[in-house]
């Protein structure tokens, strides 16, 4: 049966084919549904962990255990797990491990572009990096079987146009022909539970698992032998092929790569690595003997390039490209590729002859980001904003007025930099808000500083920070913006939910409790559409000394129970002048009327019914009562029935 | 007889079914034996922002985005949007927009003016090598449902392929909850009728 899947959907269909039992990761864009994909199916325990950092750890646990786990995460989800990863490099484990990295080029959601191929090669992991959804599904089962055969962990490396692409993918018999509704209790098992480890023992092999300074230098000549070994393996390994075309150009390319290679030079010849770490030496130097001129296509790093050029393999290098510290020659080091710009890359050095049309010649990339504005011409922008309704809105507006420094954090609130918000001075990664805020403040800088971040993203890396806060006694005011959901990604359950991914019911975290725990005392909580408490709590605080936690809470407006009390608002347009503040917290729903105010001839403000939820934060707002409450509506409707 | 192999972009505002649309598109594709590949980004759909998806139908078709100055067909939901990834058309291509603005942050609370009418029938209509103008809400509200819009916009796009209607139908019914299907079938062929 082959069917349309995304690259997410195929790796739980692998993973669930593989029979994996255990598997724990942390939402990130593009990841994110892999999880959501593979909770669903029978016979597998799923769960969120606070960070992905505990997520490989726990997948290690299982695999310690004798039991098929994974870890899935977006690429700079690797950078936190980063300390588990190495050490399950280091001591392997007794079933399969593999640690999913899907990676982000051209930032479409992330705060930075990484190759998380060189993860791979510095822990000294094999790392396999599927080119379509098929691929993603077979190479998950691979990755399954690599790892017990080497003992290694292995890293699957995603992109973004794997994940969120959807290809056909034939299903085969294991195929799972549905899937379950989260927190189903069916005891089917997966195909293939390894039976020859049908009730494993904990290992007692200290040897191996702990870590102390004698075991570790017993076991790093071991990784590095297993790397040598992978090497050998990989020359004839079925998923690293050479397809012969024409022998004028042969490129060797990985992953999506692979398409735009097959796009935009039909007839070249070309070395398909599904395995991009290590590297099959003898393979590759076969395939540059059979071919005239020798390129590398992949994106983002020279990761392969670079380890073919050490192998001493003439690759065609066009004279005016390769200066150190740059080492990527032909196509773009910066951006995920597209035909277009490989097309255009080509043609600059030298791969087409002749050369295409003119009108083929464009070197422009496509996406980058259209919704900033101003890179199209005049044409406005339309970037991603705070929904109608988002509770976040009333602290960032709050916050704006305030004018202190905001140190902000990765979730919904950053988009609280946009304008007319623009309530965020730095944001770099999960967590970060608290400590930056904290080293301002220890630095001496002459104003106060605030730190923002929301309920998923304290459990994430906010509660260290914010026992620095107390412990080294900083002046910091943190705002935990507490909207009831890990919101972002699309709503998750987190540990201040009460349930789990699987839909089990469970501990709901107390936010004030933790706070007061982590040696702050002066923390209150405040519904955070009351825009009054926000406003008179932290200017209070201000001039106060000493760290502060003030939890604004409210759920967000999207989730099913808040979407049923939805009631959108009406602006007065009598006693509207259009003085525009309420403009100025950027709510998508307050529109600009045609009707204009006689005296200033300003245009009024009118709210639009399909948007609003009836939030209520610009009728606090407003100066001259211009928008009706909720209660005034439900008054107003009831007298007009 | 080869099949015409086609390179759709989708573009439209969060909230308008963009994506729905090009899921039914793309196994419209599958059912008519294509090679197809569909490829968008998550995120943007709830926070107002533009939703694009690129869907490929060929014989076998390797690269999931379709690179700027080879796009067949760009079927635009909103105007601006059509606007923006204009520049995506090979030359020649065709548009298909619906009648409908949707003034982003920028404008609403901000100093930018939404491009006016004629600026952008005159744009469109020198940038492609045919423009076809579907009016999604008013179809949809005039067969009962303002939600099955983007189905509506779906019927206007059949009818610039040559591709069997029964076909589409059933992609269509395959994709909506069975309560809906009356209504959404009616949409279709509302558009397929306002496009021909």
């Amino acid at each position: 049966m082959r069917r349309l899947l995304s690259g997410n959907e195929a790796v739980a269909h692998g993973a669930w084919e593989a029979g994996v039992t255990v598997a724990s990761a942390y939402p990130g864009t593009p990841s994110t549904e892999i999880m959501e994909h593979l909770a669903r199916f029978p016979g597998v325990y799923a769960e969120w962990a606070p960070n992905e950092k505990v997520a490989l750890d726990v997948a290690i646990g299982a695999a310690y255990a004798g039991r098929r786990a994974l870890a899935s995460m977006k690429h700079v989800g690797l950078n936190v797990a980063a300390d588990a990863f190495f050490y399950a490099a280091m001591t392997g484990a007794e079933a399969g491990l593999v640690v999913i990295s899907a990676d982000d080029p051209s930032m479409h959601s992330s705060q930075n572009e990484q190759d998380n191929r060189q993860f791979a090669k510095f822990a000294r992991v094999p790392c396999l990096e599927p080119a379509d959804s098929q691929e993603a599904k077979d190479l998950t089962v691979a990755a399954f079987d690599l790892s017990e055969r080497f003992d290694t962990p292995v890293l699957l490396r995603l992109t973004t146009r794997l994940c969120h692409t959807s290809t056909l993918v034939e299903l085969g018999e294991v195929g799972a022909s549905h899937l379950y509704p989260l927190g189903h209790d069916s005891v089917q098992k997966p195909p293939r539970i390894n039976t020859q480890w049908a009730a494993p023992k904990f290992p007692r092999n200290p040897t191996k698992y702990v870590m102390i300074p004698a075991n570790a230098r017993r076991r790093h000549p071991v990784i590095e032998q297993r790397i040598l070994e992978l090497a050998e393996f990989a020359e004839t390994y079925e998923h690293n092929h050479i397809e012969m075309r024409a022998a004028s150009l042969g490129i060797i390319t990985a992953g999506v790569a692979y398409q735009y290679a097959r796009e935009v030079f039909p007839h070249a010849s070309t070395l398909k690595l599904g395995l991009v770490y290590p590297l099959p030496r003898r393979m590759i130097a076969d395939f540059a003997a059979r071919v005239e001129r020798l390129i590398v296509l992949e994106e983002l790093d020279p990761f392969i390039e670079e380890q073919v050029r050490l192998m001493g393999i003439k690759m065609y290098q066009p004279n005016e490209m390769n200066c150190y510290p740059n080492t990527k020659t032909i196509f773009p080091l910066i951006g995920e590729l597209d035909p277009a710009s490989v097309r255009a890359a080509g043609i600059k050095a030298g791969l087409f002859s002749p050369p295409p049309p003119p009108s083929l010649q464009d070197t422009s990339p496509i996406s980058g980001v259209r919704n900033g504005g101003g890179g199209e011409g005049a044409l406005p922008g339309r970037p991603p904003v705070l929904c109608a309704g988002c509770p976040h809105r009333s602290t960032l507006y709050i916050l704006h007025k305030i004018g202190l420094p905001i140190n902000g954090d990765i979730g919904c609130y950053t988009l609280g930099v946009i304008p007319p918000l623009s309530a965020q001075d730095t944001c770099g990664c999960m967590g970060a808000s608290i400590g930056t805020a904290h080293g301002a403040s220890v630095a001496g800088d002459s104003e106060r500083h605030f730190a923002v971040l929301g309920d998923s993203t304290l459990f994430h890396t906010g509660i260290p920070a914010l026992l620095n806060v107390a412990y080294n006694m900083s002046n910091v005011i943190t705002i935990i913006m507490d909207n009831r959901i890990t919101g972002m990604t699309g709503h998750q359950e987190n540990p201040g939910t009460g349930r789990t991914l699987q839909q089990k019911e469970t501990v709901q975290i107390e936010l004030e409790p933790l706070v007061r725990a982590l040696g702050i005392q002066r923390v209150t909580t405040v519904d955070a559409l009351d825009v009054e408490s926000i406003e008179k709590t932290l200017k209070a605080w201000l001039k106060e000394e000493g760290p502060a936690v003030l939890i604004t809470r409210h759920a967000c407006t999207l989730l099913p129970e808040e979407r049923k009390e939805w009631l959108p608002l009406m602006v007065i347009e009598e006693k509207c002048n259009g003085c525009t503040i309420c403009f100025r917290i950027g709510c998508p729903a307050i529109l600009k009327s045609d009707k204009m105010d006689a005296k200033y001839n300003r245009p009024l403000a009118e709210i639009d019914p399909q948007m609003c939820t009836g939030c209520e934060i610009c009728a606090q707002i407003c100066p001259r009562d211009a928008i009706l409450f909720r209660e005034q509506m439900r008054a107003l409707e009831e007298a007009e029935a | 007889m080869t099949k015409k192999n086609y390179n759709f972009l989708l573009v439209g505002v969060g909230g308008q079914g963009t994506l729905l649309a090009s899921d039914i598109l793309a196994e419209l594709g599958v059912r008519l034996g294509y090679d197809v590949k569909k490829a968008e980004v998550h995120g943007m759909s709830q926070r107002g922002g533009s939703v694009t998806s690129y869907v490929r139908w060929g014989g076998q078709v390797f690269s999931p985005i379709i690179g700027k100055g080879e796009v067949d067909i760009l079927v635009a939901f909103e105007k601006l949007e059509a606007l923006r990834y204009l520049d995506q058309l090979r030359p020649g291509g065709i548009v298909l927009v619906n009648d409908q603005a949707i003034e982003p942050i920028t404008v609403k609370a901000g100093d930018v003016k939404y491009p006016d009418d004629a600026l952008v029938r005159s744009t469109l209509t020198g940038a492609a090598g045919a423009v076809h103008w579907v009016d999604g809400q008013e179809i949809a509200e005039s067969i009962g449902n303002p939600k099955t819009a983007n189905v509506a916009i779906l019927g206007g796009l059949s009818a610039l392929l040559d591709t069997p209607e029964n076909e589409w139908l059933e992609t269509v019914r395959a994709h909506v909850p069975e309560k809906h299907i009356a209504i959404n079938e009616k949409a279709f062929l509302a558009g397929r009728e306002a496009v021909k």
